[in-house]
């Protein structure tokens, strides 16, 4: 019960620290405050895990699945290179590539637009995680099936937002490029693209998320003996708990850092938007 | 309505170009055990044999409308092998799943627009957890649900649901509960309202209308949560255990069917909350 206290102990220190923090309007607060946050939510239940003796089948402590990703690294990388490497991202670069350039490509068609914009719209908001199993049965159960479904799954989405992204620009905009004599090529590579730019980055971003779900749903359905979605099931059967949480740990890390490295990119292309702008 | 001759278009497009791939995709097929059993086969044959396979590569689209008539209306709804039935079952954890996240979405954005700390220290988790793929938690939580002594299926279905649905909420109730203007603030300010009758008769009433805007994505998300807790807890019934039934048995039709069911199931929530939101605007004065 002492480390159960201890852990409520904790909790309201760290509250108190956040909230002077919160006030205090200082610049490292913004980092600060969510790391107090996190730490205290690690701490807290390591010390609850700990202080009930909750068996590990249910929940084990961080420390014990700190030491179970340590110990079991070359696991976790051969499943990080089959899932997110080979499964995940190439599907992502194919698919997001294909969408951009069928974007492009029905812009110029103002019936196809019409017609393919609604649709894709409604198709972008199905449940595409469904292909899944006949994604698998077309391609096998190596990584080409994989990255089958996570190009399903984020084509449309990107389809959509650069089509949006390709009408963002003002009349005004065009009618300059015009009275430059600009080509259709020149308008669209030095106009229209980087002012679709913001719109895509939306929907590559979004499409990070569905990429690594795409890729370790498809796991379910059948796989080599490697991969995230393949330990995390297995792990399961065996009751290897803290194997699971391993792969959780790497699941979040490879989401996160997904989504950081485009974030990355966007502010590179895009420092020019408003969104962008007066934070340095 | 100028949109229907383009998007009918765009259908049968697509609708041709699908006969076409299950024509393309099923003759190898029909070709091999054609010369195995030393036959030649004409265009004919070759053409109603790609057509009408039991374990076709690609289902033809009336193969799937079949298999999805037949599912819907051949079989008593309480039946095992009801789509209604599965249907059901996947919409009810969607719906609870859904009701979920906007509550837990709605809270947080209140406690957000109210205190700093909130805000600073949750916030940040709430997109980063939007990273982290759910379906690797997924199995943890029916471990953890079960382990708890919840036997029904539906809850971990359901968290799992909230946990992709609450994020589209919280980030519209944001904007939503900080959309006054600062004129507004002030009128009520000189009113001498509390910050309880501020949060009531302003901040509430503004940001409605970003609250139904958000409900479209959180109900798409709330059905793909509601498949994708179906797929690794192991359950029988649902649509998504019907696809992994069907994948497991080699039964293509199955998945197929129930791949429809559920896109037929997502497209009708979404008109449903559209139609919500058409009204709840309409009400509220915001026309487009």
């Amino acid at each position: 019960m002492t480390l159960v206290g201890l852990a409520i102990a904790i909790w309201l220190l760290a509250l108190y620290a956040n909230v002077r923090l919160a006030r205090s309007g200082m610049r490292e607060a913004r980092y600060a405050v969510p790391t107090i946050f996190g730490v205290t939510i690690l701490v807290m239940w390591e010390l609850v895990v700990r202080g009930l003796e909750v068996s590990p089948v249910i929940l084990p402590a961080p420390t014990a699945i700190a030491e179970r990703f340590a110990t079991s690294l070359g696991t976790l990388w051969i499943d990080f290179v089959q899932t997110v490497l080979k499964g995940a991202l190439t599907g992502y670069a194919m698919g997001c590539g294909a969408a951009v350039l069928a974007a492009i490509a029905i812009d110029r068609s103002s019936f196809l637009t019409r017609g393919l914009l609604p649709v894709g719209n409604f198709v972008a908001a199905l449940p595409i995680v469904g292909v899944a199993p006949i994604m698998v049965m077309w391609f096998g159960f190596d990584w080409q099936s994989k990255a089958a479904v996570v190009v399903a799954m984020v084509f449309f989405p990107m389809l959509v937002n650069t089509a949006a992204g390709l009408k963002a620009t003002d009349a005004i905009q065009r009618d300059l490029m015009r009275t430059y004599a600009a080509s259709y090529g020149q308008t669209l590579l030095k106009l229209r693209l980087p002012a679709a730019m913001p719109f895509i980055f939306n929907g590559l971003k979004i499409a990070t998320t569905l990429a690594l779900i795409g890729a370790i749903v498809a796991e379910f359905f059948g796989s080599p003996i490697m991969g995230m979605g393949f330990r995390i099931s297995t792990s399961v059967g065996r009751l290897a708990i803290d194997m699971v949480w391993a792969e959780i740990v790497v699941a979040a890390l490879a989401g996160s850092a997904f989504y950081g490295g485009v974030t990355v990119i966007e502010k590179a292309v895009t420092f020019w938007h408003p969104s962008q702008r007066g934070r340095t | 309505m100028r949109n229907t001759l383009p998007v009918l278009t765009v259908v049968a497009a697509i609708l041709v170009i699908w006969y076409l791939a299950a024509f393309w995709m099923n003759a190898a097929w029909v070709m091999d055990q054609a010369a195995r059993a030393d036959r030649e086969v004409g265009f004919a044959d070759l053409f109603t044999a790609t057509m009408t396979q039991d374990r076709p590569v690609v289902a033809a689209p009336h193969q799937v409308v079949t298999a999805l008539w037949d599912g819907v209306f051949g079989h008593e709804i309480t039946s095992k092998r009801s789509l209604v039935y599965h249907g059901f079952i996947t919409l009810e954890a969607t719906l609870w799943g859904f009701a979920l996240g906007i509550a837990v979405g709605v809270g947080l954005a209140v406690a957000i627009v109210h205190s700093r700390t909130v805000n600073m220290s949750v916030m940040p988790w709430a997109v980063i957890s939007q990273t982290v793929p759910i379906v690797a938690l997924a199995p943890m939580i029916v471990v953890v649900s079960n382990a708890l002594g919840v036997e029904d299926r539906l809850v971990p279905k359901a968290i799992i649901s909230a946990y992709l649905s609450f994020f589209p909420v919280l980030v519209s109730m944001v904007s939503g509960l900080r959309s006054p203007q600062h004129m507004q603030l002030d009128l009520l300010k000189t009113y001498g309202a509390t910050r309880a009758q501020v949060f009531w008769k302003l901040r509430l009433p503004s940001s409605l209308p970003y609250f139904f805007a958000s409900l479209k994505v959180a109900i798409a998300a709330s059905l793909i949560g509601a498949i994708v807790g179906e797929l690794p807890t192991g359950a029988i019934n649902g649509l998504g255990a019907r696809m992994l039934i069907g994948s497991q048995f080699g039964q293509p039709l199955i998945m197929w069917a129930a791949l429809f069911a559920a896109a037929i199931l997502a497209g009708g929530l979404i008109l449903i909350v559209t139609a919500i939101q058409r009204a709840a605007d309409r009400r509220m004065g915001v026309m487009r």
